[in-house]
């Protein structure tokens, strides 16, 4: 007899969405999490009294607008507020705000170039044409190329149409993005350097590839495709830290019945004759269900929890030469006040929104060569936010917390990471801020300095990759994870993936883990509880 | 009725050559003019002081396809493939690995690399056939596309499907957009071998191993291989570029040299003529540009004609130069350590890693030369004495990774350079310094200005995914016709790209025709 009828691998945002949307289905649903509190990679922990941190994950955008409001998010306490602006540091002293009011962000413009100021009308219009044409993608169950099936020829069908509505020359265009390096996209664009290095950032963002590797453009799309309150591209925290987030989908999970036990580590999931019949806790405990899904990313899935001889060869192998490629790292810093940017003109709003300090695409793409031969970059790009400016409870009253996402930092360095070594890149990365605002060193209170080895001790992501693997042409659509398991069901009978490392990959945006509901109540033959396709269009 | 249209081809290197043939034999009147004093371009022939003569620049090449040697009837003209030459990876300890085209051997070779590559070999030479498919004929029109060419794709994704196999078909859609160092790493353990594939993908390319995309780079070099086996030039080049000079005077090609075109002319939007450098005016109904399709919109047709998107999108066209050429003239036979005589004719790298690849890559991301370049080495004059004075030899040597606008300007740097090579070279080969009468060395700004390349870049264009099929060069003039009425491109920036093939000159004849029949 079953003790559930499903049961979930890792309490990530994925993992809980989809125990939230089996659950409204009347499904009687386990979560159970390694770690003793909830949210993976997208929490909020005390790590320094009075400071909150959303240690990994830090804004909120991609975040699917269907699943906030299929599963209610808003009534269990999740506030998203809206992030106004971005900007770079130049070296020179001066600097480049991209503001949300167009007018001002069109003066900005000019004010470094007038012929880059007309071309973003262009480009602002073809970005969200690729948007749009993406989005209707990301709550869809990819086809499979390699199956006869009516239901993947209507999935074809259905992208030929959606690619048909496009001109000829809109096709060529769309490939051209689809295989484009960013900085050679942007420079059909613009011509000013500072402004070219601005919107490169977003596309090397968690990717082990440089601004000149073909396939970034995609990337920045995939950062720029997010909504808040219905405008795509714009970006937001959520009030209370990314916590709020998996803490809202653990509330709504639980309101339809659901459980979630934290401290409980899954050693395997157990198979019998080709079926999942549950899985085995570090505990020793067996926890029975006839659905078993895992929300760690594959090859975690398929090399480390599951039994070799319950995974075909050919599938060991794709999970073992997955690329993963972990570049990231992140700084958690607690401030005794708010550090001073002299670049910046008083008052000015440019300190609530991203601030970077890479003003070139060589200096990017020297970055990138660090990390190629197993360094952490010497001049980082580093992607920093001081939330606590319009979140309090961040931080204890005039004091700050800035996060702090660091581009590229290696896996393993030339002879693995010491503490030691974690330190030094952390001073790069504080040197580097330090550099645009003379108060800052000293303001530092608490740093929490995370390399990959820290994002896959604690949290579990493989090679601290954020989006549980690389979001290459090899790796996306049918093929992610791999070709022939891109529909979210694993090797043996009710097993099923819901994790970032499936269609349509990674961020804090749920489709994911809806996705995989979807499929698994498919096969159940329950009502689909999740959201259909969104359009606003 | 034959068709008696005054055709005018611009350059007589080998896809000029082949398109004007074509058009000839088509019943077309073609005029085939060249700015040099010989045809062929940078698959002919260069003389050096004192009787030394080397391949210009494409030093080694795969047979032309069967077909092209057909409809030309190249074979008739004397042209032969030249003899087969094996790769080898020159170790500075001499444990030199040899890579043929049915197997790999060398000291300290991991048994499993050995048994693994001819299968592997063979797994990328059948996708490398299933994409020439796509080689032989134009790009497809993505919408508006006739049936004949829907039909040929449907067909083609059943060859995907059923004659790859399930299996095989997921793993070609996986590895197609993948970067080569990934996918060598996932197979093969050995340094040296990994790196004799993997320069085959970014020779001539401005990327690296990592480079996403050189998986599919790989598989366009290697459709050549499905011709027969690599040779290094002096064998087939010497009987290639006759046999295309002649095929085209035998179709009575009037081929004019030292005639370099200024502009084209262009009258009410239509392609109407060439005007030489001289001042002649040549009228023509039709115009065929073999030159780059950059120089040809940018400097020969002119902004002013174009539609300014389309004049903008041609600045955006990549391709710099990224492959200096070493030509040595040695009093004698160099000697390389650990490698026999009857070796000397094969085709020899210096890259022991794809580390050091992907290393000598970035500094030409920067306008820097490597410290240690990838060198390409071959010894023509080991095949074809002729080349130089009896008992003397000749050296060519592509040093890749050489980017076409050094920081500082080429101006006192080319010699630091050849220096640098050649020492790099004496590691290997420690006889050659004492051997060598004369050296000469192009840096991608002297191809460009010797041969007309745009920014000396061997494949007149990137052969990126984003500049490959119907981006090739770009959109608007992918098909080998443009908007300029009358005008058509036949070089290698069009689809399907560089290398020794006559493919692009072939496509562009073929669809001229299809024009003139059914516009």
């Amino acid at each position: 007899m079953q003790d559930y009828d499903a049961v979930i691998i890792g309490a990530g945002h994925n993992g809980l969405t989809n125990a939230a949307f089996l659950a409204r289905a009347g499904l009687r649903v386990l979560v159970v999490e390694k770690n003793d509190y909830i949210g993976g990679a997208t929490v909020s922990r005390e790590l320094h009294p009075g400071w909150k941190y959303s240690n990994c994950s830090y804004v909120c955008s991609l975040f699917r607008p269907e699943i906030y409001n299929a599963l209610d998010l808003g009534r269990h306490g999740l506030q998203v507020i809206p992030l106004v602006s971005s900007m770079t540091f130049k070296q020179d002293g001066d600097f480049f705000g991209s503001y949300q009011n167009p007018h001002i962000r069109r003066r900005e413009l000019m004010r470094h170039s007038p012929r880059d100021a007309d071309a973003a009308v262009r480009f602002d219009t073809d970005v969200m044409r690729w948007c749009r044409l993406i989005r209707s993608m990301l709550l869809r169950t990819p086809p499979d190329p390699g199956s006869f099936r009516p239901r993947d020829a209507l999935e074809f069908a259905y992208l030929l149409k959606k690619f048909h509505e496009l001109s000829e020359k809109q096709l060529c265009e769309f490939i051209r993005f689809f295989t484009m390096p960013i900085a050679e996209y942007l420079e059909n664009y613009f011509g000013n350097e500072t402004i070219l290095a601005h919107y490169s950032g977003g596309s090397i963002i968690g990717t082990g590839l440089g601004v000149y590797s073909p396939g970034t453009a995609y990337v920045l799309l995939h950062h720029a495709m997010g909504e808040v309150d219905g405008n795509i591209g714009a970006w937001g925290f959520a009030r209370g830290g990314m916590g709020s987030v998996s803490r809202a989908l653990a509330s709504s999970f639980r309101a339809a019945g659901g459980e979630v036990r934290t401290g409980a580590e899954v050693m395997r999931i157990r198979v019998s004759g080709n079926r999942a019949t549950g899985v085995e806790l570090a505990s020793g405990e067996i926890i029975r269900a006839g659905i078993v899904v895992s929300n760690l990313d594959a090859r975690r899935t398929f090399t480390r929890i599951m039994d070799e001889q319950d995974v075909p060869p050919h599938l060991l192998r794709a999970a073992t030469q997955f690329k993963i490629r972990g570049s990231s790292g992140k700084l958690n810093i607690a401030l005794d006040s708010m550090p001073s940017f002299p670049a910046l003109p008083d008052g000015s709003p440019l300190t609530l929104g991203h601030m970077h300090f890479t003003d070139t695409l060589t200096r990017l793409e020297r970055a990138y060569d660090d990390w190629k031969e197993d360094r952490w970059s010497a001049d980082p790009y580093c992607d920093t936010l001081i939330p606590s400016q319009y979140d309090p409870t961040l931080a204890p009253p005039g004091k700050h917390m800035m996060t702090v996402f660091v581009q590229y930092c290696p896996v393993e360095p030339e002879g693995g990471w010491t503490d030691e070594k974690r330190d030094r890149f952390g001073q790069t990365v504080i040197n580097q801020i330090g550099e645009y605002s003379p108060d800052f060193r000293d303001l530092v209170r608490h740093v929490e300095i995370r390399t990959p080895r820290e994002l896959e001790n604690e949290v579990g992501l493989t090679e601290g990759n954020i989006f549980q693997g690389e979001l290459t042409f090899d790796q996306l659509l049918f093929n992610r994870p791999f070709p022939g398991y891109a529909q979210y069901r694993g090797p043996v009978r009710g097993m099923y993936l819901c994790g970032s490392s499936t269609h349509p990959g990674g961020g804090v945006m749920g489709a994911p883990g809806a996705n995989a509901a979807r499929e698994i109540l498919r096969d159940l033959h329950k009502p689909d509880t999740t959201p259909a396709e969104f359009s606003d269009d | 009725m034959t068709d008696r249209t005054v055709a005018i081809v611009i350059g007589a290197g080998h896809n000029g050559l082949v398109c004007a043939t074509s058009l000839a034999r088509a019943g077309m009147q073609v005029l085939c003019v060249e700015a040099g004093d010989v045809a062929g371009g940078m698959a002919a022939q260069h003389e050096l002081a004192g009787g030394y003569r080397v391949p210009a620049l494409a030093h080694v090449a795969y047979p032309v396809s069967a077909a092209l040697r057909r409809e030309l009837g190249l074979d008739k003209y004397g042209y032969a493939p030249g003899p087969s030459a094996d790769t080898i990876m020159l170790d500075e300890q001499g444990r030199h690995l040899v890579l043929g085209s049915s197997g790999v051997s060398g000291p300290g070779l991991a048994a499993s690399d050995e048994t693994a590559y001819p299968a592997f070999r063979q797994q990328y030479l059948r996708y490398a056939r299933i994409l020439g498919k796509l080689f032989d004929n134009k790009p497809p029109a993505l919408r508006s596309m006739p049936f004949t060419e829907k039909a040929a794709l449907a067909g083609l994704g059943l060859k995907l499907r059923f004659g790859l196999g399930r299996t095989a078909m997921y793993e070609f859609l996986r590895v197609a957009g993948m970067n080569i160092f990934d996918v060598l790493n996932d197979v093969f353990t050995d340094d040296r071998l990994k790196a004799g594939i993997a320069l085959d993908a970014v020779m001539g390319s401005a990327m690296g191993p990592r480079t996403p995309g050189t998986v599919l780079t790989w598989l366009q070099r290697l459709n050549g291989a499905l011709n027969g086996p690599l040779s290094v030039q002096s064998g087939t080049q010497e009987t290639l570029l006759p046999a295309l000079v002649q095929a085209a005077e035998g179709a009575g090609v009037e081929l004019r040299l030292n005639a370099r075109v200024e502009r084209i002319l262009i009258e009410n939007g239509c392609a109407a003529g060439v005007v030489l450098q001289d001042g002649q005016t040549i009228a023509a109904g039709l115009v065929v540009s073999g030159v780059d399709p950059r120089e040809t919109f940018s400097r020969l047709v002119g902004a002013r004609h174009l539609d300014a998107m389309f004049a903008h999108r041609v600045t955006q066209i990549r391709g710099k130069g990224v492959v200096a050429k070493l030509h040595l003239a040695l009093s004698g036979q160099p000697g390389f350590s650990g490698l026999s005589d009857s070796q000397l004719g094969n085709r020899l790298v210096v890259a022991p890693s794809m580390r050091y690849m992907e290393r000598a890559f970035n500094s030409s991301k920067y306008g820097e030369c490597p410290e240690q370049p990838v060198l390409e080495i071959t010894v023509p004059s080991w095949h074809n004495p002729s080349l130089a004075p009896a008992n003397h030899h000749v050296m060519s040597v592509n040093v890749a990774c050489i980017p076409c606008d050094l920081e500082g300007g080429w101006a006192g740097q080319r010699e630091a350079l050849a220096r640098r090579v050649i020492s790099l070279l004496g590691r290997y080969a420690p006889n050659l310094e004492s051997l060598i009468v004369d050296h000469e060395l192009l840096t991608p700004q002297d191809i460009e200005q010797r041969y007309g390349a745009v920014h000396g870049h061997w494949h007149h264009g990137e052969l990126s995914m984003h500049q490959s099929f119907m981006l090739r060069p770009l959109h608007g003039a992918s098909r080998y016709d443009t908007p300029v009425a009358g005008l058509f491109l036949c070089s290698a920036g069009c689809h399907p790209g560089g290398g020794l093939t006559g493919l692009p000159g072939r496509n562009a004849a073929r669809r001229i025709i299809e024009r003139r029949t059914a516009p």
